[in-house]
């Protein structure tokens, strides 16, 4: 009886690759922890292990084959002798769940999302475009600003031997060096202060958490130390450091790896908070954040990483600060996002669309400072709003924003604002639990219908 | 390595065929049981972060052979062995890494964050270093309450850079806690090798300053684990204090699935495979001491095999928690 050997996933969020090499043929003899084959994910080449000891009856998938979605099968194996081993050959994937992407996102995975209308463009009309992954829009803006600013350096961990954990500072170290692409050991309090130190004393470094779960480790050096330093000192000493890494869930990495911080960072003065979406605002915001004289809270996402948007091809391009961007507009409602809750929001907007409602879709991209006015000319023309997050609803980015809308435009809604948020639990780990405790574009669409009385 | 073998042969030269068994048995379990969950990994029915504990079953399995009932353990994420070698159901495991109902924590925890109160099992802990003071406290609690069971806290040699280790080590030798400090060096934190993150690499020394008691022991030898376990054991129940042991390891998988580890080389890993595993060691204490067959060890294979093929059925079958698990133990 033949095993199939079936694609394997190789990380959290892979649900295809491409199978770059086969180190067996047909007929050879394979032990357990030989490796197999070789394959890509968009994040790195891993290579594929035998768990079954036996002899190789025939390649299913061709070397160079790209696309190739995760548990298909690719080869099969002849197990030698225990044909009465029952579960070696890995049953028809029955589970209802887990194999199933972790949240809508990865969708419409390499899609450029078109820009429908902007209040005031980002860049000249006629720029030429390239389409490009998130990742490569944050390397990018990090390997110029490096090149053109002596005293900006990246520090954290993995960043460098290892080309990031995310793969975001991939081959920076070749260009830049070890002095200014620094390695750390699993330390956040000490090196994040002595990353906010050295910024004291005038350079600008671009500090990686690995993830921002860890930066809770460093809580007290980002808060007291960074963006207080500059008020204490009578606006003598200022603190140019951007900190930087993936922010929110991932997909089934449990409560401890998924938690999303806007709404923390943004309640402290003296930060600066971004949290972009696209590939675009992606790299023009991280390059004014490593020019911004302040600490820069730059709140990325594991999912977006791979996805691909038009950038614009600019020598040097950038985006301020505290401008929100109109991503369609609409006539019946008004629908804030950032960051990665943008995916639920644009979804939802297309969702109604299909049924009559017009939705205007704007992207606040930075949280500290926010673009109240935009939002506010919006809701004076909607009458109706409703917030989109991925973090939890207490003290959330939507109240907030709720509050304002109220005091600003209190005559104009016609109904309630509604804030949509994750579910007010640590994230579950199980499949169906943790999308149960994400915010859809479902429930964007439920909380429209209900502001619109439809 | 041959002259290992011989020396922790002779070390011991009493070591019973019982106490042989049960160790092969043990670290086999974990062996497959890792495997197969490698294997479910790769048809994604385990997501998210899986970190295998494969190579360094030795650690573990050494150490528990020192644990008596009430003494207590808490690790890192890397904590399948952990909970095997303490007595879990390796189907209640397996099925937590696949997020179902029958898993320890309901299909809520995952790999990373599982416990058993009745095994006295504290987690499972995603924050590199975080279990450290958690450990401490836990042996705070036994020595408040007067016994004298202990507190196996483990840890990697990443996490022993960790600032808060150094608070705990400050705080325990203070107080005297029974805590074991156990650094599972493994010689890599992701693709750190220890040497690019350390300034002194002799872990165990770090101790010193705090008067807390030091030693790297073998962590491929189960049974050097286990006799330098007994002397750290021993002091803390007579009250003398925390006591740090530095297991010397390897692990042979990536750190977790998604880790292509093209910081180490091939070799280096399977020189590892084929000079030091500590399976195979006892295996072969066993054969050549004349306390075992091939066959009789073929037995104890199948065996496992089968507990294994029972947790992985298990953990494919028991049903996805129920959806208004969701709102459940967010407060008491
Ligand atoms: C505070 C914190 N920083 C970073 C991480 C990401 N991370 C997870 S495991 C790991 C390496 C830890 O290595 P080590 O302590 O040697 O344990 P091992 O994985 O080798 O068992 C890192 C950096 C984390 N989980 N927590
Ligand atoms: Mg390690």
């Amino acid at each position: 009886m033949a095993t199939e050997i079936l694609m394997p996933a190789l990380s959290p969020t892979m649900e295809e690759g491409t199978l770059a090499k086969w180190l067996v043929k047909p007929g050879d003899q394979v032990k357990s922890g030989q490796i197999l084959a070789e394959i890509e994910t968009d994040k790195a080449t891993m290579e594929f292990e035998a768990v079954d000891e036996g002899v190789i009856e025939a390649l299913l998938v061709a070397e160079g084959t790209a696309g190739v979605k995760v548990n298909t099968p690719i080869a099969t194996v002849l197990v030698e002798g225990e044909a009465a081993a029952p579960a070696a050959a890995p049953a028809p994937v029955a589970a209802p769940a887990p194999a199933e992407k972790p949240t809508p996102v990865a969708a419409k995975a390499a899609a450029p999302v078109a820009v429908v209308a902007t209040a005031s463009p980002d860049w000249p009309e006629g720029t030429p475009m390239k389409a490009m992954t998130v990742r490569e829009a944050l390397r990018e803006a990090m390997a110029e600003e490096m090149a053109r600013d002596e005293t900006v350096y990246l520090m954290g961990e993995e960043v460098g031997e290892y080309q990031g954990a995310y793969k975001i500072s991939q081959g920076l170290l070749d260009q830049f060096g070890p002095r200014r692409v620094i390695d750390t050991p699993i330390t956040e309090h000490g090196f994040t202060g002595i990353a906010v130190g050295s910024a004291f004393a005038g350079l600008r470094p671009i500090l990686e958490f690995m993830t921002f779960n860890f930066a809770m480790q460093a809580i007290d050096q980002i808060i007291n130390s960074a963006a207080k330093t500059l008020y204490m000192s009578g606006g003598q000493m200022g603190c140019p450091i951007v900190f930087r890494g993936p922010n929110g869930a991932a997909a089934r990495v449990g409560a401890q790896h998924s938690h999303d911080y806007a709404a923390w960072y943004a309640q402290i003065p003296g930060l600066k908070v971004v949290m972009p979406y696209s590939a675009a605002d992606a790299k023009g915001l991280l390059k004014t954040a490593i020019r911004d004289g302040n600490p820069v809270i730059f709140l990325e996402n594991e999912i977006l990483y791979g996805r691909s948007f038009e950038v614009p091809d600019l020598p040097d391009f950038t985006i301020p600060f505290g401008k929100a961007k109109i991503w369609r507009e609409g006539e019946d409602v008004t629908i804030v996002s950032f960051g990665i809750g943008m995916v639920h929001a644009i979804e939802a907007a297309d969702k109604l669309a299909a049924e009559g409602i017009s939705a205007e879709v704007i992207d606040l991209r930075t949280l500290r400072p926010i673009d109240y006015d935009t939002l506010i000319a919006s809701v004076q023309k909607t009458n109706r709003c409703v917030t989109v997050e991925e973090g939890w609803p207490v003290g959330s980015i939507g109240n907030h924003l709720s509050a304002t809308i109220m005091e600003r435009a209190f005559d104009y809604l016609d109904a309630p604002v509604i804030n949509c948020t994750g579910k007010d639990v640590p994230m579950p780990y199980a499949a169906n639990l943790e999308k149960l405790a994400l915010v859809t574009s479902d429930e964007v669409v439920a909380a429209v219908k209900k502001v619109t009385y439809r | 390595m041959a002259s290992r073998k011989t020396a922790a042969a002779s070390d011991k030269p009493n070591i019973s065929r019982e106490e042989l068994l049960k160790y092969y048995r043990e670290m086999l379990l974990i062996r497959r049981f890792e495997e197969k969950a490698g294997q479910l990994y790769g048809m994604g029915l385990i997501g998210g972060f899986c970190h295998l504990y494969i190579g360094q079953e030795a650690v573990v399995v050494g150490l528990e052979a020192t644990a008596k009932e009430g003494d207590k353990r808490i690790t890192s994420y890397r904590d399948h062995g952990h909970m095997l070698a303490c007595g879990m159901d390796p189907k209640g495991v397996m099925a937590e890494l696949t997020g179902r109902e029958g898993g320890y924590s309901g299909g809520k925890g995952g790999s990373m964050h599982m416990f058993s109160k009745e095994k006295h099992f504290y987690g499972g802990h995603g924050i590199v270093g975080a279990q450290v003071p958690l450990g401490a406290g836990l042996a705070f609690a036994d020595k408040y309450r007067g016994n004298d069971n202990v507190t196996f806290a483990y840890f990697g040699d990443g996490a022993a850079n960790q600032g808060q280790v150094y608070e705990t080590f400050n705080m325990a030798a203070l107080w005297r806690l029974p805590v074991v400090f156990v650094i599972e060096n493994n010689q890599y934190a992701m693709g750190t090798a220890q040497r690019r993150s350390t300034s002194s690499p002799d872990i165990h020394t770090r101790g010193t300053a705090f008067g807390i008691k030091g030693e790297a022991v073998d962590g491929m030898d189960v049974l050097a684990v286990k006799a330098a376990g007994e002397r750290a054991v021993a002091a803390c129940r007579a009250g003398k204090g925390p006591y740090i042991l530095e297991a010397m390891t390897y692990r042979y998988r990536g750190h977790s699935m998604s880790d292509p580890a093209k910081y180490r080389s091939r070799e280096e890993v399977q020189k590892m495979r084929d000079e030091r595993d500590a399976i195979e060691h006892v295996r072969e204490l066993l054969l050549t001491g004349a306390h075992a067959t091939d066959d009789d060890l073929k037995a104890i294979d199948r065996d496992i095999k089968a507990i294994i093929n029972e947790a992985a059925e298990f953990s494919k079958t028991s049903p996805e928690p129920d959806a208004s698990a969701l709102w459940t133990d967010v407060t008491v």
